[in-house]
């Protein structure tokens, strides 16, 4: 049997960095409900309170994120191609450099010196130690897409014409994915903010600097979402009782996905000033270009668990859906998902909709709508992942499958809770990133139900999410072992023997990524450089 | 490659879902002249008070040739300047904000009124308010410690009240 020892090591190192500090932003997340709803006395302080979401966005969205979606691809790429790491070194070496990142970032999030929220808001300004902080994550991670680049080059060297395993072909998507679209906060960061807080440059231009986020802020949710993908295309047919219901399918949905997700991001700025109506017309086609790969998606997932389900025994129009193995935890996390996306990307359709964004824009909506996509679908599955790998990463049974399916059931129901009633408080008009609602008329009495059940719904979270770092640990801390620690891939219906090379490479795509990317932010950011424009001095929060 | 026939229709069906919805939303925003704040305007943020538009004796309500409305508006942490604002319903408004410091958004409920103030850059939002009363205008964007209390008044009057 291959030793999967280097990249369980590896895996471990960033999964744990990954869940630690996933439960420290989840007690923050807590506590920020409580203080919104505005119920105890005690707790209210708006320092504590922008301090607290500064760095449960930026845990959430940068931390747990990468470093599991690192710790993931080393596991899928050393257990999916047989191989051991590509110059192991350098892969210490990049989650050593995303690690110091962190600490230092998170230094000055949990002393309020960043407490400028997870999108940096410009001309706030927080401590040049903070943008140097999150660079050095950013770079770290840039490592490991060239990692995974490399072995599914090496391997593809090593084995002509065969197909790339469908979960390396998705990993590797997914760095490139990661790479094109890290390169506008990158550009932002870099070239505006840290020469700008250090005192280098006197102003920036706050138009651009939104701009070179926006191409970062959509694509990164793919970044997050496309492991969870992953785990419903190649684990969990096989662990429901079936076979995948179609390879090239989900090759093509990733390729769109890393095709259509980056260009886009003008979605988060339909009410920015600074850029014109076309252009944002524009990227709300490409936006919903997105929903396309996100449909066949789910079409062969479910698929898959029909086919499941009537291997084992299903019969009738719906009969399927019982019979499917729902005792395993990965199988139960892939339901609930599925469902929390269909609420989610309804909700999604509206604030991707350039007529219809101005209803929702900057409300509490969209805190529900993001909550509910990452937080409810991707998160979950990375949970039921760790479930999954822990064991045989440590050579250690899972803690218990009871508790682990407990724990997904109390998550799937917290979110629920907490970002139903969000969506609602957004249409009665609540603004998101407040601490308190002090304005004391009809509208804001309108929105107390509502806050009631939001803290129902984060205390419902905050156990569920102790309850992760529990099975976790006990998981780790067992003297039993395993003796089955190979992962077992689903098999497509249909084996797939021979590919296109474009369906099994991603030189073309890259030159197409680069093509859409010029045409569809070129000229939005060189119009920077065309007008006259008026930059921001540094401000204090 | 092979790809099965239900797969294909549901192909099919996925593309002309998507394709429809940009064509509705396409629609919808050419019949009813729906544009989202996009008026690519700078100015100058840090003098906002020598501006012949947005100086102190220049903000605030009045009544174009036309008889339609314009309301010009400072975001400043921590308010809206002026703070209160009164318009006559179903009547064209044209509102033009500008930030005097960092970033601000404003929006009302129950309206189409919603634009985020970014400093730099002027915003302007070109609606009609359809119902009277009075209603919170909340600055919806992160500015600072002081931004939760950030917020103004608007007023919508029947056409014959509306004075100036």
């Amino acid at each position: 049997m291959q030793s999967y020892s280097d990249v369980a090591k590896l895996g471990l190192a960033n999964f744990w960095i990954a869940f630690l500090t996933f439960t420290l932003a989840a007690l923050l997340g807590l506590y920020q409900v409580l203080e919104r709803a505005g119920m105890i006395p005690q707790f209210e302080s708006v320092e504590l309170y922008f301090g607290s979401v500064s760095a449960h966005g930026v845990i959430m969205g940068f931390v747990l994120t990468t470093f599991f979606i690192m710790g993931f691809g080393y596991w899928a790429a050393g257990t999916s191609l047989k191989m051991p790491v590509w110059n192991k070194g350098l892969a210490w070496f990049g989650f050593l450099l995303s690690l110091t990142g962190t600490v230092m970032a998170a230094a000055m999030l949990f002393t309020g010196q960043a407490s400028v929220l997870y999108t940096f808001y410009p001309p706030l300004k927080a401590s040049p130690v903070f943008y140097i902080g999150a660079t050095l994550l950013v770079v770290g991670s840039w490592i490991w897409v060239l990692e995974m680049v490399m072995m599914m080059h090496r391997w593809k060297q090593a084995h002509p014409g065969e197909p790339v395993p469908l979960i390396m072909f998705g990993t590797t998507a997914n760095a490139l994915l990661w790479f094109f679209t890290s390169l506008g906060v990158a550009s932002e960061v870099l070239f505006q903010l840290i020469p700008w807080s250090l005192g280098w440059i006197e102003t920036i231009d706050v138009g651009l600097a939104r701009t070179l986020f926006s191409w970062t802020l959509h694509a990164i949710v793919y970044f997050w979402l496309i492991p969870a993908y992953l785990a419903m295309y190649t684990l969990l047919p096989k662990l429901a009782g079936g076979k995948l219901f179609s390879d090239e399918m989900a090759r093509i949905s990733f390729i769109m996905l890393l095709v259509f997700s980056v260009p886009i991001g003008f979605h988060h700025l339909y009410v920015d000033p600074m850029q014109a109506d076309g252009w944002k017309f524009l990227h709300m086609i490409g936006t919903f270009m997105v929903a396309v790969p996100t449909l066949f998606t789910g079409f062969t997932v479910i698929a898959s668990m029909e086919v499941a389900g009537r291997m084992r025994g299903g019969k009738g129009l719906f009969g399927w859906i019982k019979t499917i193995n729902w005792d395993d935890p990965l199988v139960l996390a892939g339901g609930l998902a599925l469902l929390m996306l269909t609420i989610g990307g309804w909700g999604g359709l509206v604030n991707a909709s350039y007529s219809m964004d101005v209803m929702v824009h900057n409300t509490q909506w969209i805190t529900g709508h993001f909550h509910l996509i990452f937080a409810g679908t991707t998160v979950i599955m990375y949970f039921a992942l760790a479930y999954h790998i822990w064991p045989k990463m440590t050579g250690r049974p899972l803690m218990s499958k009871g508790l682990a399916k407990l724990q997904l059931w109390l998550w799937f129901i917290g979110m629920l809770v907490l970002t139903l009633p969000w969506h609602i408080m957004g249409l009665l008009g609540q603004p998101r990133r407040i601490s308190v609602a002090p304005y004391g008329n009809e509208v804001a009495k309108s929105w107390i139900p509502y806050e009631i059940a939001m803290v129902v719904g984060g205390a419902i979270l905050a156990v569920s999410a102790l309850m992760v770092l529990i099975i976790l640990l006990g998981t780790h801390l067992r003297r039993a072992t395993v003796e089955d620690r190979e992962m077992a891939y689903a098999e497509p219906v249909e084996p797939v023997l021979r590919l296109p090379a474009l369906l099994n490479g991603f030189g073309f795509w890259a030159a197409v990524i680069v093509v859409y990317l010029i045409a569809s932010y070129g000229y939005p950011i060189l119009q920077f450089f065309l007008m006259d424009t008026h930059g921001a001095f540094p401000w204090s929060i | 490659m092979h790809i099965d026939a239900t797969e294909k229709k549901w192909i099919y069906l996925t593309f002309l879902m998507t394709f429809a919805g940009i064509g509705v939303l396409a629609a919808y925003a050419i019949k009813d002249n729906i544009y989202p704040p996009s008026n690519v305007e700078t100015i100058d943020s840090a003098a906002l008070h020598l501006s012949d538009e947005f100086n102190e004796d220049a903000i605030g309500v009045r009544r174009e040739k036309d008889g339609s409305i314009r309301v010009t508006m400072v975001a400043a942490r921590y308010g809206f300047f002026p703070q209160g604002i009164t318009v006559p319903v179903d009547t064209p408004v044209k509102i033009r904000i500008a930030s005097a410091d960092v970033l601000h958004g404003i929006h009302t409920v129950d309206t189409n009124f919603n634009t985020m103030v970014v400093p730099g850059y002027v915003s302007e939002v070109n609606t009609t308010f359809k119902k009277t009363g009075t209603f919170p205008m909340f600055c919806n964007e992160y500015c600072g410690l002081g931004h939760d209390f950030m917020w103004a008044r608007l007023t919508v009057v029947p056409k014959e009240k509306f004075k100036l």
